[in-house]
């Protein structure tokens, strides 16, 4: 039987200049015991149609039609009513477990709060409740918990603080958004486990909204696609993957980088692949190709990094060495993969490489060059020039000030001080086009363009003193998964054509299985092993590798 | 090839489309304070052709029309309508020209703080350490100085240091340094801490690898950056310049009564205030609190417009 029902659903943002429609008549039933994933791009109102459930619509929308039926009421009818069922029968998880918690209050007052608020419990049943949930999500030593702070969980621990608080007042229906974004895949793996096994203990009815298509394979009962606002598609998740209906689901699903074979392109469904001819990178005749030879072109020998308060303490007993002992080599012209989870050092490895950080201990070399002793500034320009670097955040790495020619000039100006105006500006068309941007992209700010445009920009720039290594640092992981595919797609082809030597990094170990060569992995600050891409996922040789790919979220999961 | 949309947005185009632009119009406090002030500057510096007295220009005076009331009082002339002080000046002329002083000492007060307070902060920002330290200590040092008192400092110095002859002459130029160098530890602060946070950023990062100087990364980079804030506490700090200006002419410490600011012209008329000629006073008062109260809510819209923290 169908518990909760969404009729028509639309909600509506009147801006300034235009009235946005963020979902548009949304038609859903969800059943108890399911888990509904609801999956779509940023922008495409999936949060919205999970906020507009409890009416938590923010100011300038509201929802401008349609109803909302749990059980056999509707909700929505006033708006006061709706307050009774927030938390009481409707359970909400938020993303960022950092701040969905209150972090002056303990995990037992918040606890006991609530429930109080919902259920008539004196503070000592309350108390007990609230210790029985804690237990349930998964909190050892729950008793002695209880009066911890939050900063005193771990962020996979305090999202399950968070999850017993949605579930204080037994609800019926559970509402998660991204509620795994935020963390690491082991993490990941271990909340996913306890919706599904919450979903079947307590029949829950559960909305999982995400952009992550291997979450929504290995969780959800039946999934709903949506795209600007609109509701794409909605069935059985097995089916809905393998066999997608409509145009954008194909598109979706073939931009997933799969996690069990390496492919050559990421097919785009939706753009005109026939148009699009290869060879077509402008810049090539300016560039000065190098041969690739069987050579290493970096080599990293005990390569240590320590960050410590040298301010307050003297001894270097409380620095954290985010690098220890790391030692790898990137040969000429392949794609060396750094992967790890958040802390691991991955981002300060390529920070020293390209020079932003002095190591502690340990060197760098590049073309047989030590490039950390250096200290004459003339010297190191010559290697700035040979590495660059494509940042993680396509919003910081961008001066919002500064036309997007301006960005791209910057290099090539400071490498080649002579050179001619009308050569300048077809230097940086051809930069651009190369990154398939428009030549009318150069006289706008970046504020104008989408992140993956952005991402683009950063590329072109990163080119533009003809390096001979691209420093690639989670290159992607802002991203939507359609413009994550043709960001790959793309960053694969300048190598093929350019002999770029790229070390790519990422937490990510789809992506760095269709992008690298070989692959070094790295927990906290220490490499556990360097070894060719097929290899590494076929047969791991380090504990921790088989953990990592033993939990990774795979689409695949759906075929078996 | 990715399309973005075919028309590049001229200038204006740009301004009107923009957020601030569209804040501005729906605003009825911004909209009349920047009016008041737009008049006000106007008439400032355009004084010379609006008002048909110079007050001076000696010859034009005469003793004769010594302390008229307003025009619209019982003795009042409709030639001087805000009537005329113990020398026969115009009061409203006399005022515009004042303002003119006030505003140019305030203006180049506040811009000599602003070079040199950003000048401090953005460099110790970026290049932290000792050099960092010291900036910031000294900055913590002249907050600690009321800025009135200061000013009283640097003027009692530099009578000492400047003759007597030159004093009147170099008057503007000291009273200048004086308020400048007592505002500039706000604009240190606000730079500094916006530096810190743009320098993490990685369009940093990224010119830093291209091999871009670090004078260029501070000044091509960061300093555009950096400046709606302290432009925003810049606009307040205009206010605050000019009534410290006022306020050292009051004493008697600012420009000579030669060349009268605001602040002269109401000590001036306070000496008449309680033999019955109050509007001598009264009006370059009430002009000065008017100006300043413009200034005020024009910086408070701004600091609630470029905020993104207040946006909702």
């Amino acid at each position: 039987m169908t518990f909760l029902k969404i009729n028509n659903l639309s909600v509506d943002y009147e801006m300034r200049k235009e009235t946005v429609n963020a979902a548009r008549n949304i038609n859903i039933e969800i059943n108890k015991g399911e888990i509904l994933g609801l999956v779509g791009e940023s922008g495409s109102g999936k949060s919205t149609v999970g906020n507009a459930i409890i009416n938590l619509i923010d100011e300038p929308g509201k929802v401008s039609s349609g109803s909302v039926i749990l059980g056999d009421i509707n909700i929505h009818e006033n708006s006061r009513s709706i307050v009774k069922y927030r938390g009481n029968k409707i359970g909400l998880i938020f993303q960022d477990p950092q701040t969905s918690l209150n972090p002056i209050l303990t995990v037992g007052e918040q606890l006991i709060e609530t429930i109080q608020a919902h259920l008539k419990l004196s503070k000592e049943e309350a108390k007990n409740k609230s210790i029985n949930l804690l237990k349930e999500v998964g909190i050892k030593d729950a008793e002695a918990r209880f009066d911890n702070y939050p900063h005193q969980f771990s962020g996979g621990m305090r999202q399950r603080v968070v999850i017993s608080l949605a579930l204080c007042c037994e609800p019926e229906l559970l509402i998660a958004d991204e509620p795994t974004t935020a963390l690491d895949v082991s993490i990941q793996s271990q909340i996913l486990e306890l919706i599904k096994k919450l979903t079947k203990e307590r029949n829950l009815a559960v909305i999982l909204i995400t952009h992550d298509m291997g979450v929504i394979a290995e969780t959800a009962d039946r999934v709903a696609v949506m795209k600007s606002g609109n509701l794409v598609e909605i069935g059985e998740t097995k089916k809905i993957l393998t066999n997608p209906q409509e145009n954008y689901t194909k598109s979706l699903v073939s931009s997933v980088p799969p996690t069990n074979k390496k492919i050559s392109r990421f097919v785009i469904v939706e753009k005109e692949n026939s148009d699009k001819k290869k060879n077509n990178i402008k810049i090539l005749n300016r560039w000065t190709k190098k041969e690739i030879i069987d050579q290493d072109l970096v080599q990293i020998k005990n390569l240590s990094k320590s960050f410590d308060d040298n301010f307050f303490t003297e001894s270097s007993k409380n620095s954290v060495m985010a690098v220890n002992d790391v030692s790898f080599d990137i040969k000429e012209g392949e794609s060396f993969g750094l992967v790890g989870e958040s802390g691991s050092g991955k981002s300060t490895i390529a920070k020293m490489i390209v020079n932003l950080f002095k190591p502690t201990s340990g060197d760098i070399y590049f073309d047989n060059v030590c490039i950390t002793k250096i200290k004459q500034r003339s010297e190191l320009m010559k290697f700035r020039k040979q590495i660059q670097m494509i940042f993680q955040d396509p919003y910081s790495s961008l001066n919002g000030r500064l036309k997007v020619k301006d960005i791209v000039a910057e290099p090539i100006k400071l490498h080649n001080p002579s050179i001619s105006n009308i050569d300048l500006n077809n230097y940086i068309y051809d930069l651009l086009e190369s990154v398939e941007l428009t030549q009318n992209s150069a006289d706008r700010y970046p504020h104008e363009f989408s992140g993956g445009q952005r991402q683009r920009i950063s590329i072109a720039r990163a080119l533009a003193t003809q390096p001979r290594l691209l420093v690639c640092d989670e290159p992607t992981s802002a991203l939507d998964v359609s413009i994550q595919a043709q960001i790959l797609n793309l960053l694969k082809d300048l190598q093929e054509q350019l002999n770029l030597t790229i070390l790519f990094i990422s937490h990510d170990l789809p992506v760095v299985r269709q992008m690298c060569d070989r692959i070094g992995v790295l927990k906290d600050g220490k490499l556990c092993e360097v070894s060719n891409t097929e290899d590494l996922f076929l047969k791991p040789g380090h504990e921790y590798t088989r953990e990592l790919l033993r939990l990774m979220p795979k689409i695949e999961s759906i075929y078996n | 090839m990715l399309q973005v949309d075919n028309k590049t947005l001229s200038t204006w185009e740009r301004i009107k489309d923009s957020d601030i632009y569209h804040s501005f119009i729906k605003s009825p406090t911004a909209i009349v304070s920047s009016t008041i002030l737009f008049i006000i500057f106007f008439c400032s510096f355009f004084v010379e052709l609006i008002t048909p007295y110079n007050p001076f220009d000696p010859s034009s005076l005469s003793l004769m029309d010594a302390f008229t009331p307003p025009s619209w009082t019982e003795d009042g002339l409709a030639k001087f309508i805000l009537g005329t002080d113990g020398q026969g000046r115009d009061m409203l002329s006399t005022i515009l020209y004042g303002c003119r002083i006030s505003l140019i000492v305030g203006f180049s007060a506040i811009i000599f703080s602003l070079i040199l307070g950003v000048g401090l902060g953005l460099t110790a920002g970026f290049f932290g350490g000792k050099y960092e330290m010291i900036v910031m200590r000294l900055t913590d040092v002249q907050l600690t100085v009321p800025s009135i008192l200061m000013a009283l400092l640097v003027d009692g110095i530099a009578r000492g240091l400047i003759s007597r002859e030159m004093h009147d002459e170099m008057a503007i130029y000291v009273l200048i340094f004086a308020i400048g160098i007592s505002e500039w530890p706000q604009f240190a602060r606000v730079s500094r801490a916006a530096t810190l946070v743009e320098k993490n950023k990685d369009y940093v990062s990224a010119s830093t690898i291209i091999g871009v100087s670090n004078i260029i990364i501070m000044f091509k980079h960061i300093l555009p950056n950096i400046l709606r804030p302290v432009l925003v506490i810049g606009t307040i700090g205009l206010a605050l310049a000019i009534l410290a200006e006022s306020t050292l002419s009051f004493l008697g410490v600012g420009v000579p009564p030669t060349t009268p600011s605001l602040g002269t012209l109401i000590r001036l008329g306070n000496d008449f205030l309680f033999s019955g000629e109050w509007w001598i006073t009264f009006f370059p008062a009430i002009f000065l609190v008017i100006l300043a109260f413009s200034i005020n809510l024009l910086g408070d819209w701004m600091r609630d417009t470029l905020n993104p923290k207040l946006k909702k």
